[in-house]
């Protein structure tokens, strides 16, 4: 029990500090309330410190019977909450002002949001997920009413209401799991039942529940991933809701919804079980209508958030991709499923430097609109530049990390014999790269007036330095990320 | 013993009424009433529960389902001043019909179609007993994990209504 108890710590961190900062916050006066986000980012630390103890002892495995696992792919999702986690509580210091006095309430909650994304990426039981689902969700429908103006409500209600639908249909397709394995767990380690093994004893006796459950859970983690159709909430919620959220949202519950797709899909239902080829065509339509649809709406819009919004519907797309073209290959590599994971951890840098810099703007010129972006290098010559970098890396040009995603799943695709899924996708690039390009042409023509200087402040600009920084090193030298990647999913081939 | 005659004819007779008045709740205009066939949709699934010989959970369904959650709409409803008090029209409604009906159609199909497993096993003689168990061994990191959301949800409520300048 107390094993398992550690195993669980760099959760427990989190939580703690989640809870010190609510406490703190009775004490804490109201001009130094901003000091609590660093009680959130010591807490943030003392998790990943604890994460490296766990590794360096070695303490990999499936604990508290079965329902939840520490292997390489918890551990890699556990340091990428961690630091998208850190990277929008440095660059929400400035935008806090505008919550008057529940700054640290904010803070608290990105941290409980981390903590049940860091749950997601390690359960390995229906029951764990659906409540890790839950406690991410709640926080962020939170989170995106947090400004309480009349758009920020109504996307807040929004979310809630889609996202309650979307939790009854994931609950719904995790009962018919149930019945047919008499179990929730996903793996037992221990002989016992389990949904895998039943599924790899199954046949076509039980082969209508599952598709009717696939699909349930598509569709529900569908609408976490934002993919087409379950996507309506998305560019109004990220035009909604405050950027710092928008960012956690495009990025951190994006990636964990990806991780406990993969975790139900390739562990679960398996890649070369009776249903491995169902699903797998499943998401690569799901795919191809997810990266048409959310780039031609891109293509209209005349808002930042809003393209934001939509070009990440479409970068889901990409991601689906991968998921696609899952294979538990003999070299141990699974491509599909670790060009899955290699992209999320691409796309966080990028999107994260881009939404960052779109806040930096935002916050001096008070505006979204693609049409003030006009000239806005020269007032802010350092939030342009990141956000040319990311959106150069967002259509997988280099010199930038999205451009090895691109090729990485891509290459996969194509290993997977899915030529005309990795065709729509490179006809999808072409077409992104009109609204990605046309922004950055806008920010870099001339014709703006010169304006005050929009320097933003000393952390945000640390941030889009070390996210522009992230998105070109991992070009000259993506080695590791990919090793990383290709580790990860290891575990569930 | 599920196979007892009374206990077959116990399950139509629920399943038939709480599908009625499930039903009813998405007709009916007045929100009241639809909130009342709500709480009698409650009080149908508990009598399944007892079918099942979940007694415990059954009871658990009564006072928080039908009584609490119950009220608590009710009350919800009745303190929202100027609110229409009645189901909205919306042109949605066939296609939103011909879709659950499609959904129906494919679950009751895979209902007879699928061979599930059946746990044979007898039924629990303490069920609060084995519940508790259960809670706090397998299912103890799902079961803390709640009061964690319980409790952000409680933050969330206080940070989302409270008027700027209260203190409190």
């Amino acid at each position: 029990m107390l094993q398992d108890l550690d195993r669980l710590g760099p959760v427990l961190a989190v939580l703690v500090a989640a809870g010190l900062i609510v406490l703190a916050d009775l004490v804490v006066p109201r001009r130094r309330e901003k000091w609590l986000a660093g009680v959130a980012l010591l807490g943030l630390a003392a998790s990943a410190a604890w994460m490296v103890q766990l590794i360096a002892r070695d303490r990999q495995a499936s604990y508290f019977s079965d329902s939840m696992a520490l292997d390489d792919f918890t551990i890699f999702f556990t340091f990428l909450f961690i630091g998208v986690a850190g990277a929008v509580l440095l660059a929400s210091l400035e935008y806090v002002e505008r919550f008057g006095s529940h700054k640290g309430e904010f803070f608290a909650l990105v941290l409980v949001a981390t903590a049940g994304m860091m749950l997601l990426a390690g359960s390995r039981d229906l029951v764990a997920i659906f409540v890790a689902l839950e406690l991410t969700s709640i926080t962020q429908f939170i989170l995106a009413g947090f400004l309480r103006d009349d758009r920020g409500s109504e996307a807040a209600i929004k979310y809630l209401l889609l996202g309650a639908i979307s939790s009854a249909v994931v609950l719904y397709g995790m009962a018919f799991l149930f019945g047919i394995a008499g179990t929730t767990r996903l793996v037992a380690t221990d002989g016992g039942a389990s949904i895998a093994g039943a599924i790899a004893a199954g046949d076509s006796g039980i082969r209508s529940a599952l598709l009717v459950s696939m699909v349930f859970l598509a569709a529900g983690f569908g609408f976490k991933m934002s993919i087409v159709p379950f996507q309506m909430w998305t560019p109004d919620v990220y035009q909604g809701s405050p950027t710092p959220v928008a960012a956690l949202l495009s990025v951190g519950s994006k990636a964990a919804a990806f991780a406990v797709v993969l975790r139900v899909f390739f562990e679960g239902f398996g890649a070369d079980t009776f249903v491995g080829e169902d699903w797998k065509m499943m998401f690569a339509v799901l795919a191809a209508v997810s990266m048409t649809v959310g780039n031609v709406m891109a293509l209209r819009q005349t808002n930042v958030r809003r393209l934001l919004g939509y070009s990440s519907i479409a970068q889901a797309g990409n991601f689906l991709v991968g998921l696609a073209a899952i294979s538990s290959t003999s070299d141990g590599t699974a491509l599909g499923a670790s060009g899955v994971v290699f992209f999320i951890a691409t796309y966080a840098f990028t999107n994260l430097g881009a939404f960052f810099a779109v806040m930096a703007i935002g916050n001096r010129t008070g505006s979204d609109e693609i049409e003030d972006y006009a000239g806005i290098a020269r007032r802010s010559p350092l939030a342009a530049l990141v956000l040319t970098i990311c959106l150069l890396s967002l259509t997988g040009l280099p010199p930038t990390a999205g451009f090895w995603a691109k090729m990485y799943i891509f290459n996969a695709g194509m290993r997977a014999d899915l030529v005309w899924l990795v065709m729509i996708a490179v006809l999808n690039t072409v077409v992104s790269a009109f609204y990605y390009l046309g922004l950055a042409r806008q920010m870099y023509r001339g014709d703006g007036e010169p304006g005050e200087d929009l320097r933003p402040a000393l952390t945000t600009q640390a941030v889009l330095v070390a996210a522009a920084a992230g998105v070109c090193v991992f070009f000259v030298y993506p080695i590791p990320l990919i090793e990383a990647a290709q580790r990860a999913v290891h575990a569930f081939a | 013993m599920i196979d007892d005659a009374g206990v077959v004819v116990a399950f139509w007779v629920i399943a038939v009424s709480t599908v009625v008045c499930a039903l009813m709740v998405a007709a009916v205009r007045n929100l009241v009433h639809a909130v009342l066939f709500l709480a009698l949709t409650f009080v149908g699934v508990a009598g399944i529960y007892i079918v099942l010989a979940a007694d415990f959970v059954a009871l658990v369904q009564v006072l928080i389902y039908a009584g609490a959650v119950g009220v608590l709409m009710t009350f919800a409803i009745m303190l929202t001043p100027a609110a229409d008090r009645r189901n909205s029209e919306t042109i949605f409604q066939a296609p939103a019909a011909v879709l659950a009906g499609l959904v129906l159609a494919i679950v009751t199909f895979v209902a007879y179609d699928t061979e599930w497993r059946i746990s044979g096993r007898d039924a629990f003689p303490a069920t609060a007993a084995s519940l508790g168990e259960a809670f706090l061994k397998p299912y103890v990191v799902p079961f803390e994990v709640v009061s964690v959301l319980l409790m952000t949800a409680m933050i969330g409520a206080i940070v989302l209504t409270r008027e700027e300048g209260d203190d409190v």
